[in-house]
């Protein structure tokens, strides 16, 4: 079972708005003030790739319950330029050395789970799930 | 107990000590409690965590503007706290990088391995050593059925893996070379073929190749741009130039190499080496050929192997122990 809520990201202030987004549902769902910021930090990271790579796409989230566990869901879903080689991005340093922030690997970090589906012409398609403990 | 709640109560306790009194003690107790929580991988956001919400617990007269303030900090302490665990994970590939580099240096050292031949009237010696896992520079003996004694000494322009891939190729030209007696301009002109058609263009070597007849004491040798040599007079007590012209490997398919002889007498020496020996740099810069040729001097009345030896050990200590290059050096010392 899901339910979903979306924020269509194309400038600067949508990014704020996810993350407000974010911040309500984990609340909602009773995470601490460490995953309600860890949750907003993936939020922001994935809409910002949004925002400077693809120009516009939206980010919606999901409240999961599954096996008697309740989850946040972040998709992010951009119709952009896609990534050609996933493993590169998803490579420790290869964002983050050119200061852009914590990257893909980061928001897999502070995620429990992490999809990421990508190719050239055909926007990217990321899921980042947390479970509730 | 696990240890999130046992840090919640320890953090406890030393955020009381320290409030009660400012000493510097508590702050002691509060470095080695970081010890811990790194050790565990507590991220620096749950550390903020943990102190506001005990804050809140034990003085709830703090105002609330105090309390809020933490928000900012948790979120600011996030991005250190990826930062950090990126920087452990790159740790950590880094580490496996270094024994995968140390297990091909090894590989390395076996696919090249050469036995320095042991010949009556004749004291060989040589030393290799890698500036950094993988050697760049190569040397090879071999002693043939008519009991000759040739010496390849060779250097990859470059230096680490490059190089030392390239390197196996040419072990692997030379292994295959037809068995039947070639001279050592006819072997360069052989590999510098297989070079020019197998090795990137931005790729050169350099090769000395030497043949020594003991049944004549004459050495044939040519050179393909190596680094020259050194031949030691005995009699004269005198070191001279063991110059040889020669394209360097692999820049033009063509190349023809000229064949040098020199009689080698009782007591004297062929000294071979790579330019890892005399572009060895100090804080003054280059050193000077004469404080090689010093070196040798100092230790001429030693076997061949213990010569080399002692020069690498003086050269090293001369650079601080940070190689630049790939250092090879080898001598050839007729017995007197």
């Amino acid at each position: 079972m899901s339910i979903q809520s979306c924020v269509t990201i194309i400038n600067e202030w949508d990014i704020v708005a996810a993350r407000q987004l974010g911040r309500n549902v984990a609340k909602e769902l009773g995470f601490g003030t460490v995953d309600q910021a860890r949750i907003t930090t993936a939020i922001s990271e994935l809409a910002r790739n949004i925002y400077l790579y693809a120009g516009k796409g939206q980010i919606c989230i999901d409240k999961l319950y599954e096996d008697g566990k309740a989850g946040l869901r972040i998709n992010a879903a951009d119709n952009g330029p896609g990534i050609s080689d996933i493993r590169q991005v998803m490579e420790d340093g290869f964002s983050t050395s050119g200061g852009l922030g914590a990257g893909l690997p980061g928001v897999k970090r502070l995620m429990d789970q992490f999809e990421i589906e990508s190719s050239p012409g055909n926007g990217t398609q990321i899921k980042a799930t947390k479970w509730l403990r | 107990m696990d240890f999130r709640e046992m840090m919640e109560s320890k953090y406890r306790e030393l955020l009381e000590n320290y409030i009660k009194e400012q000493s510097e003690q508590a702050l002691y107790a509060g470095q080695k409690f970081s010890r811990k929580t790194i050790e565990q991988k507590i991220s620096p956001e749950e550390i903020v965590s943990l102190h506001k919400s005990l804050l809140i617990e034990m003085y709830p007269d703090v105002p609330e503007k105090v309390i809020n303030s933490f928000d900012i900090l948790l979120e600011v302490m996030i991005g250190y706290g990826l930062a950090y665990r990126e920087h452990q994970s790159l740790r950590h590939k880094q580490e496996e990088l270094r024994s995968e580099m140390e297990i091909a240096a090894n590989v390395q050292q076996t696919l090249l391995g050469t036995k320095v031949p042991v010949i009556n009237g004749l004291d060989i010696g040589a030393i290799s050593v890698p500036a950094k896992h993988m050697n760049g520079d190569y040397y090879h003996f071999v002693h043939d059925e008519n009991n000759c004694i040739s010496v390849a000494i060779a250097d990859v322009i470059g230096k680490g893996i490059p190089a030392a891939l390239c390197m196996s190729m040419i072990k692997y030209s030379m292994d295959s070379l037809p068995e039947n007696r070639m001279g050592p301009s006819s072997i360069l002109e052989n590999l510098n073929r297989v070079v020019e058609q197998n090795v990137d263009p931005s790729m050169f070597i350099t090769m000395f190749y030497g043949m020594y007849d003991p049944a004549t004491n004459i050495l044939s040798y040519a050179s393909a741009g190596h680094e020259p040599g050194i031949y030691y007079n005995a009699e004269k007590k005198e070191f001279t130039e063991l110059s040889a012209r020669g394209l360097l490997l692999g820049v033009e398919k063509r190349t023809k190499y000229k064949e040098y002889k020199k009689e080698i007498l009782p007591g004297d020496m062929v000294i071979l080496m790579s330019d890892g020996v005399t572009e060895c740099r100090t804080d003054e810069g280059f050193i000077e050929r004469e404080t090689l040729l010093g070196y040798i001097n100092k230790y001429i009345h030693l076997s061949a192997q213990e010569i080399v030896n002692r020069i690498f050990k003086e050269l090293e200590k001369l650079q601080h122990f940070q190689l630049r290059d790939d250092f090879t050096l080898i001598i050839l010392k007729r017995d007197v």
